[in-house]
């Protein structure tokens, strides 16, 4: 089903993506929040530019964008796929719990903050470009890759990430020289199990944004987990 | 530091010709208080472990115990109080935050206490309510502001999404993982049987308790635990959590030993590790970002259920309900600093947050100033502890009350405030399957069902005394309140007169 969205207010909109029960591609996209929260299956294609809590709560269903995303896409996401050929604004995949995200160029500040994940389910971001300050604040599961093929200079990665880090991992591609990390994350070279684990999302990125998975390995990438699961377990005194 | 400078809180008297050397209070008592010396054949007591739960003494057989206050003293001193020192000895031995649990134990004012209730007297006459009907049912949510037609001439009927309750009260958000599975059960099944609703805290919702949605509020906190599609239409309504009464600024951490089984699973966070929810919600820095999250929900949900936003009582509550109700929220809890806790640091506990009393009657005012008072329902707690309370809460302007600590003590609690040991005897804030197994989820519905339906009881016959014979009559009706030993301000805020005016 097409969906010409011009005019349309959110809530008009929406309701017109779950009637279509199925397959809709929205034409003229034009800041429309909420689209597709909590949606069980299904494939959206989003022509123009998405407003905020675009996916939030996403249950299985499956977002492509073609242009930009704004703030909160796949906030508390549960299943199902989000791909960005583009940017996208702030908080993407906050407390994140399933399924997953591509981001073709950059992400802006908090990404990935609070991901969790619980045996077997657990959630990959896959990011081109840099991302903001924050990244995976909190982190408690999952996965979250930086892939750093920003050409604007600017370091893969933006202030203070991985505070409070206390599960999950990260992965970034490149240099990590200019990144401060704090001390409570150990930062190691990617080994051949760390490469074979994220090799699955190296591929679908390559494929949806149509780059060389050859020249995307050969740069170096570094794995950083948290040292401990109880990171505030010696901050307290009963009393 | 060795020795320990910490003298012990309490003493264990044993009385020596009851005890029988049962050693029932060793195997109560989790704590590790109780001990037998089999050399001189008798129990003795570890009295720096003792917590004051009060469970040996209920199961000793020959009543042969008792718990006092140990009055080994340090010198009487005003300003440095045996619990100041005592704090201080605790910091500098491990250089911790002080981590407590339950309400500000602090003597600081209860207003409810300084609010006396009308009766009628000759010229309108009380009502009997075991003759008379009393409706103590009430709908919360959005209401119209006004009456609107369709053009065949009937009433249009459609309403925002509302929670019906067959009385003015719900138990308040308390996790999974704060508390037992059994203690959740209790009260998932006593909300049902008296047509209420229950809250599930922030840590998601255990499976076996989908089948009790309708009396079920879902909370969203700041660390989303156990948040996802289902979970958000399971119930009968949503609570985005921005604070707490017990401990308002900040989130709060449930520690790695309690992330266990059931618990990891219903989080969804890896086994063991500390749960952790931020201060803020990181994606809330606005009243247009919390209606971004409004809005999310009732997307995601299909507008069908009602969303409450609860938030700490704390100064300028009234400008902060304000934009809450512009937000789209159908409702606003407001949870003074009373309230309790799994864990809160004490200082927190102890020093932030105002009382209810205040904030209710500042935020109805200020909504009902501003015109937009229907447009949604207040909802206080933090704390309410008898049908009183709830009746004096309701005429200062609550359409209903949280009620959280009173519903514990229905299930066995003892206020030992202990709660963040993880190690409660009486099996509610733990997660040691030995001593959940100590509470009796019918046994805690039971008691909870008998709380509340006195409650209700009492509510009839004091709205009946004024000559009221429902709640809506009774909310916002502060003419039948009035003041006891109160300052003109006090007044002045609660909107109250004194008493003989």
């Amino acid at each position: 089903m097409k969906i010409e969205a011009k005019g349309l207010d959110f809530t008009a909109l929406n309701e017109m993506i779950k009637s279509s029960d199925g397959d809709c591609e929205i034409n003229g996209c034009l800041g429309q929040r909420f689209i597709a929260d909590g949606l069980g299956n299904g494939k959206v294609v989003i022509n123009g530019i998405p407003g905020n809590a675009l996916g939030a709560y996403l249950n299985g269903a499956e977002i492509t964008v073609r242009g930009n995303a704004q703030d909160a896409v796949g906030d508390t996401m549960n299943d199902g796929k989000i791909v960005i050929h583009g940017s996208i604004g702030d908080t993407a995949g906050y407390a994140m719990r399933g399924g997953e995200i591509y981001v073709e160029n950059n992400a802006g500040y908090r990404a990935g903050i609070h991901m969790k994940e619980y045996k077997g389910k657990k959630p990959v971001i896959v990011i081109g470009g840099r991302t903001g300050s924050f990244l995976g604040e909190y982190q408690a599961g999952g996965l979250i890759i930086v892939l750093g093929r920003n050409s604007d200079g600017k370091p893969t990665v933006g202030n203070f990430p991985c505070t409070g880090m206390h599960g999950g991992k990260m992965v970034i591609r490149g240099s990590v020289e200019d990144i401060r990390f704090p001390q409570q994350v150990t930062l190691r070279d990617a080994t051949a199990d760390d490469m074979a684990e994220i090799m699955p999302f190296l591929k679908n990125y390559c494929n949806y944004f149509d780059f060389d998975i050859n020249e995307l390995t050969e740069e170096k990438f570094t794995v950083i987990t948290p040292d401990s699961r109880k990171p505030y377990k010696q901050m307290y005194v009963a009393n | 530091m060795f020795p320990s400078y910490l003298t012990s809180d309490f003493e264990v008297v044993r009385n020596p010709s009851r005890c029988t050397n049962c050693r029932i209070c060793e195997k109560q008592c989790a704590n590790g208080v109780h001990s037998y010396d089999s050399s001189a054949k008798v129990m003795i007591s570890d009295e720096t472990k003792c917590v004051d739960c009060l469970r040996c003494i209920t199961y000793c057989p020959t009543k042969a115990l008792k718990i006092v206050k140990n009055d080994c003293c340090f010198r009487e001193n005003e300003n440095w109080k045996s619990e100041t020192i005592k704090e201080i000895y605790k910091q500098a031995d491990s250089g911790g935050v002080l981590l407590s649990s339950m309400g500000n134990p602090q003597p600081l004012p209860v207003y409810w206490d300084r609010i006396l209730i009308n009766a009628s007297q000759v010229t309108n006459p009380p009502i009997d309510p075991l003759r008379e009907p009393m409706e103590t049912k009430v709908f919360l949510g959005k209401k119209p502001s006004e009456i609107t037609r369709k053009s065949d001439g009937t009433l249009d009927t459609k309403l925002p999404p509302q929670l019906e309750l067959a009385m003015p009260i719900m138990f308040s958000a308390m996790s999974y993982g704060s508390i037992s599975y059994n203690a959740h059960k209790g009260l998932a099944k006593a909300a049902e049987l008296l047509g209420i609703c229950y809250n599930t805290g922030e840590g998601g919702l255990h499976e076996d308790f989908y089948c009790y949605g309708e009396n079920t509020v879902v909370q969203v906190a700041s660390g989303r635990f156990g948040v996802h599609e289902g979970y958000l239409n399971a119930g009968a309504a949503i609570e985005i959590k921005m604070g707490q009464g017990a401990k308002p600024g900040i989130g709060g951490h449930l520690p790695g030993t309690k992330t266990v089984g059931d618990i990891a699973c219903t989080r969804m966070i890896p086994e063991g590790s500390d749960a952790i929810s931020p201060a803020p919600h990181h994606d809330i820095y606005s009243i247009e970002d919390l209606r971004q999250l409004v809005y999310s929900l009732k997307e995601a949900t299909n507008y069908k259920k009602p969303i409450i936003v609860k938030v700490a009582a704390v100064h300028n509550i009234a400008a902060i309900a304000s934009g809450i109700a512009r937000s789209g929220a159908d409702m606003i809890a407001i949870d003074g600093f009373r309230g309790g806790t799994g864990a809160a640091p004490t200082r927190i506990r102890d020093n932030v947050g105002i009382p209810i009393e205040l904030a209710l009657a500042a935020v109805d005012q200020r909504l009902r100033d501003e015109g937009i008072r229907n447009s949604v329902s207040l909802i206080v707690g933090g704390s309410i502890r008898s049908a009183a309370d709830a009746i004096k809460a309701i005429a200062l302007g609550a359409d209903a009350c949280y009620v959280a600590t009173a519903a514990l003590i229905a299930m066995g609690c003892h206020l030992c405030r202990s709660c963040q040991s993880g190690k409660c005897n009486w099996g509610i804030a733990t997660q040691v399957p030995a001593l959940v197994d100590r509470l009796d989820p019918e046994t805690a519905c039971n008691n909870l069902v008998n709380l509340m339906t006195a409650w209700k009881h009492e509510m009839k016959e004091i709205m009946g005394g004024m000559g009221i014979n429902s709640i809506e009559a009774l909310k916002g009706n502060r003419l039948m309140l009035r003041g006891v030993g109160l300052t003109e301000k006090e007044l002045e805020i609660l909107g109250i007169s004194h008493a003989g005016e």
